[in-house]
């Protein structure tokens, strides 16, 4: 299910809708230094993107904008059609129908594992804390976390921390999951477990734009690969044509070393 | 090499060397800071005990009987300092939050905000609280805009604002202690500002600086005692009454050990937490 193309709905993945989310001309710099240049991307419903590039190339911060956690220089962001980095729109209202999850995790530790998971629900979208625990309780056992529910998060290991985590920004019905590098942070044998539940989002027909340093796994659940390099989207297509047969010269290299790096 | 039984806890003939070494130097340290807490303790008595004066300052600090005869009006005016602490800790605790969230705003659209908490901590940490109490006290009310209070009640305002000063700083440093991680996090599940402070930051901030707004508590308990300058009878002030009338310093003596003793419980308390969150944070360290 690998090679699925665009718009395909073969292979058991849901067939890929209208487009959820459409960035057109990004622009952001940090003080002097340019960070994206003009970025285009357009994700459709159940699309899973994957986001690849050396550190540096503006993956993280491209996530950012899109989640307006960080003001953009020029370009416009459009969600489900809705103009979201228009500054009259209700930027709050736009970050609760989005998911995001972090590399470190960033569970709130003051609270219980079930409080991070029902929060937004009970917050923003005031749902009784009945209604709201009922549904976390009821993600966190299928993610097998149950028996964590009234744990604080420092008593989780990494793993279970971003499985939560993951939880946290699912609980809420998102029309599309961000994730920044979520197992960059982790140990390499808590990794398998956080892709393995990403895997199923997949599946289940999520829409999911995700960084990654994990190119297997890119491979394996993306349906489009998106190399950025230089703050600019280089080279973009089916995950197995773009790591099979990538164009760019600077394509090649990247994932050149990425093979010596990793798989040697 | 001998071999190994993995489920063989049993301690080896090099650890129990070491353990009853460790017993012996333990004993030793043990007798030696005794004896000399003992000498030391002696010494200081006879020394004092020994000087010319000893017998007059004994009789005009330490009289028995002027302490009893004393007690009541003091136990009163203590109840006051306790009226007016408690008064105190709500204010300070909600002006200091005020400030504090005042001065962490960011965005230029904040700056009169800003800049005003700025310059209030910088007033209120730099003046001397009996200074305060004096412009509050007696400058205040002879504005005649408000209408007439007690002076329990301008002093009990001195405090708040000079206390919420110092608090105000501990809070800030509370808040910018919590990463701003947890800040992104909040705003992407969708949290508003005012939301992610209340629900995310101030909670892990004050978690951070309980230990230090202890001590401040701690400090003010005792610098309740100066709004007797404006003329309230607290304990401070019955114990100068009691003093005038006697001729006999005891009484300030048994006010401040009263004093003592209020503050003992949150002392304890201060010194126990702040060894709970050490041990928590330095897990299996010896040094």
């Amino acid at each position: 299910m690998s090679g699925a193309d665009v718009g395909d709905g073969a292979a058991g993945i849901p067939p890929h809708g209208d487009a959820v989310l459409r960035v057109e001309g990004l622009r952001k710099s940090f003080g002097t230094t340019p960070v994206l240049r003009g970025i285009d991307l357009e994700v459709r419903e159940h699309e899973v993107v994957a986001l690849i590039g050396a550190s540096g190339s503006g993956k993280s911060t491209l996530l950012r904008c899109i989640t307006l956690l960080e003001s953009i220089d020029d370009g416009q962001i459009f969600l489900r059609g809705d103009d979201i980095s228009d500054p009259r729109v209700d930027a709050d209202r736009v970050r609760a129908r989005m998911g995001v999850v972090f590399q470190q995790f960033n569970l709130f530790p003051h609270i219980r594992v079930i409080d991070n998971v029902t929060l937004a629900a009970r917050r923003v979208l005031r749902v009784p804390r009945a209604e709201a625990e009922a549904t976390a309780l009821a993600l966190l056992e299928r993610v097998g976390l149950a028996d964590k529910a009234r744990e604080y998060p420092d008593r989780l290991s990494g793993g279970q921390q971003q499985r939560a985590a993951i939880v946290r920004a699912v609980a809420t019905n998102p029309e599309v999951l961000l994730l920044d590098e979520i197992t960059s942070a982790l140990d390499p044998e808590l990794v398998a477990e956080v892709l393995d539940l990403v895997r199923e989002l997949a599946a289940e027909g999520t829409t999911i734009v995700m960084a990654t340093h994990e190119m297997e796994f890119a491979r394996d659940v993306a349906d489009r690969v998106v190399f950025l390099d230089a703050g600019v989207v280089l080279e973009q297509g089916p995950a197995a044509d773009l790591f099979a047969h990538p164009r760019e010269e600077r394509t090649r290299a990247f994932l050149a070393r990425f093979r010596g790096g990793r798989d040697a | 090499m001998p071999t190994r039984d993995p489920d063989d806890a049993a301690p080896s003939a090099v650890e129990l060397d070491r353990r009853a070494y460790r017993r012996r130097q333990t004993t030793r340290s043990v007798l030696v800071s005794l004896v000399s807490t003992i000498v030391f303790a002696v010494v200081i008595w006879f020394a004092v005990v020994n000087t010319p004066g000893f017998d007059r300052v004994r009789q005009s600090f330490f009289d028995l009987d002027v302490a009893i005869a004393s007690w009541p009006r003091v136990i009163e005016g203590l109840w006051v300092n306790i009226q007016v602490l408690a008064v105190a800790v709500v204010g300070v605790a909600l002006l200091g939050t005020l400030l504090a969230v005042m001065r962490t705003l960011r965005g230029p659209v904040f700056f009169p905000l800003r800049a005003l908490a700025a310059g209030y901590t910088d007033l209120f940490r730099g003046l001397p609280l009996i200074i305060v109490l004096f412009l509050v006290g007696f400058g205040v009310p002879g504005l005649e805009l408000f209408p007439r209070n007690s002076a329990q009640f301008w002093g009990t305002i001195a405090l708040i604002l000079t206390y919420s000063a110092y608090v105000s700083e501990v809070f800030r440093a509370g808040i910018e202690a919590v990463h701003p991680s947890q800040r992104l996090a909040a705003r992407s599940l969708g949290l508003s500002h005012g939301q992610t402070l209340r629900i995310v930051v101030l909670p892990q901030a004050v978690r951070k600086v309980t230990p230090a707004l202890m001590n401040d508590f701690v400090a003010m308990q005792k610098d309740v005692g100066l709004i007797s300058v404006l003329g309230v009878v607290d304990a401070v002030r019955a114990a100068q009454i009691e003093t005038a009338q006697n001729f006999n310093f005891t009484p300030y003596v048994l006010a401040g050990l009263l004093f003592v003793l209020l503050a003992l419980p949150m002392i304890r308390l201060t010194d126990w937490y702040t060894a709970r969150l050490r041990e928590r944070e330095q897990i299996g360290s010896i040094v």
